[in-house]
């Protein structure tokens, strides 16, 4: 099943446990997350769901290719990792 | 007597108190984080917007006077119909239907004790009729033609920095917006409508000079007791109303300078109100190095210049336009700046207590209310 990590940064600001998820797409499983972790969402996507401009997120090491649609696949034994990007701040 | 004041700054926020040997800092929370701007409500009730670099907006409360915070709901922006452009007409770059910042913060009237006003960057105003609980973006004005020709000045995209309800009907709202100029509603948000006729930017080109809508009014604040006046600082310099921000006279000629972002009037006599000037649009520093504050108790035909206890050489100071605020009883002011410093004056600035040189670049100032 996918996991999805984030970075220690935002563990600062929010709890953010990893969670293992079943889910085919990053948008699946980012909803999924949210309905578990609700107060997450807002550090992660801008108010348009895209993917905030300091955040990155990489699947299987790989920056994601859409971050508005989150339309990125996950094989079942993928790893998700967000981090905030070295820029901005 | 006031006795508390906070400082938002660029990493947290600082509770100064009033102690029988002066002002001091006596508190810090939030530390590492900016803050945009903050709300103080009676009984140890601080509001504080944050804008984390890389994480977006947060709103944090504390009861208990800033010993502990917790998280409340921010703002959110609609989602931008497909196809819908929304364009800064001048950098020709898209608004993002995104909030960017927070930038005013303000209860309503007191016949409204649950309502909240929220200012933000990129240009909406939103509202809650429950203390924050729920937010509702005033659509009336987001989607209203005019806003279309607002621009962004320092920040990238327009924002709305001054919220003003009138004291006299809860229903009556003013915003100042960089740069949109004055926008009134007479109708709870119903309808709006740009006012502020007179204001006058020397940097556009002559034929939209004095156009009111796209004005870069940097702070404006009216007089509690005397709500016809309303004082505008101004990209271009110090403008004045007496008719509620509907049209403005400018007042030019003032020592050493007219350029600046913070104002601040006092609650009861709307001739008196203090300003800190910085040399020009281009040269964002006290002239000369000498920190000064000026004052007006005149209504604008005279001003003196206020320096008894501020640093009179090689500083360079920049006071942004929240970063200065008088108390209920007009006689204490204070004000903090982009180079750390914090000066408090109990005597309407004849005096000025230096109450540190070394806290974080400073955006917003507030005294509590007793």
């Amino acid at each position: 099943m996918p996991t999805i990590e984030f970075t220690a940064n935002l563990r600062r600001h929010v709890d953010c446990p990893t969670e293992a998820i079943e889910a085919d797409t990053l948008a699946a499983s980012l909803d999924e997350y949210f309905c578990r972790w609700p107060g997450v969402r807002g550090f992660i996507l801008d108010d348009q769901g895209a993917v905030r401009h300091h955040v990155k997120i990489l699947i299987d090491g790989k920056n994601i290719r859409d971050r508005r649609k989150l339309s990125d696949t996950l094989e079942p034994s993928s790893q998700i990792h967000v981090f905030q990007a070295l820029s901005g701040g | 007597m006031t006795q508390r004041i906070y400082a938002g700054t660029r990493k947290g926020l600082f509770a100064i108190d009033r102690t029988r040997s002066g002002w001091e800092v006596s508190k810090t929370a939030l530390l590492g984080d900016p803050i945009s701007v903050l709300l103080p409500e009676t009984d140890g009730v601080v509001t504080v917007a944050q804008a984390l670099g890389h994480f977006g907006v947060k709103i944090k409360r504390s009861t208990d006077g800033a010993e502990s915070f917790e998280e409340r709901p921010v703002p959110v922006y609609p989602e931008q119909p497909e196809g819908v452009e929304d364009i800064d007409p001048i950098h020709k770059t898209p608004i993002p239907w995104d909030l960017k910042s927070v930038w005013s913060l303000e209860t309503g009237g007191e016949d409204r004790p649950d309502e909240l006003w929220c200012g933000t960057i990129p240009g909406g105003l939103f509202h809650s009729s429950d203390r924050g609980d729920n937010w509702q973006l005033i659509e009336t004005l987001w989607y209203h033609d005019g806003r279309k020709q607002w621009m962004g000045g320092g920040a990238d995209y327009p924002g709305i920095h001054s919220v003003c309800v009138d004291p006299r009907d809860s229903s009556t709202v003013r915003i100042g917006v960089s740069c949109g100029g004055i926008w009134s509603t007479y109708d709870h948000g119903e309808t709006w409508a740009v006012e502020g006729v007179g204001l006058r930017a020397d940097y556009a080109p002559p034929e939209y000079a004095k156009e009111p809508n796209g004005q870069d009014a940097h702070r404006v604040v009216q007089c509690k007791e005397s709500p016809d006046t309303v004082w505008i600082q101004h990209h271009n310099g110090i403008f004045l109303s007496r008719d509620a921000g509907r049209s403005c006279d400018e007042i030019t000629d003032v020592d050493p300078s007219v350029f600046g972002f913070a104002v601040v009037v006092h609650p009861e006599d709307p001739d008196s109100a203090w300003f800190v000037p910085g040399v020009k649009d281009e040269f964002r520093y006290p002239v000369d190095g000498k920190l000064v504050v000026t004052r007006t108790r005149d209504g604008g035909k005279s001003f003196e210049k206020l320096t008894d206890g501020l640093p009179q050489e090689h500083a360079y100071d920049l006071v942004y336009r929240h970063a200065m605020d008088i108390d209920a009883s007009g006689d204490s002011i204070a004000f903090g700046s982009t180079t750390g410093n914090l000066f408090v004056s109990d005597n309407q600035g004849d005096h000025w207590q230096s109450v540190s040189h070394t806290l974080p670049p400073i955006h917003c100032v507030r005294f509590a209310p007793d």
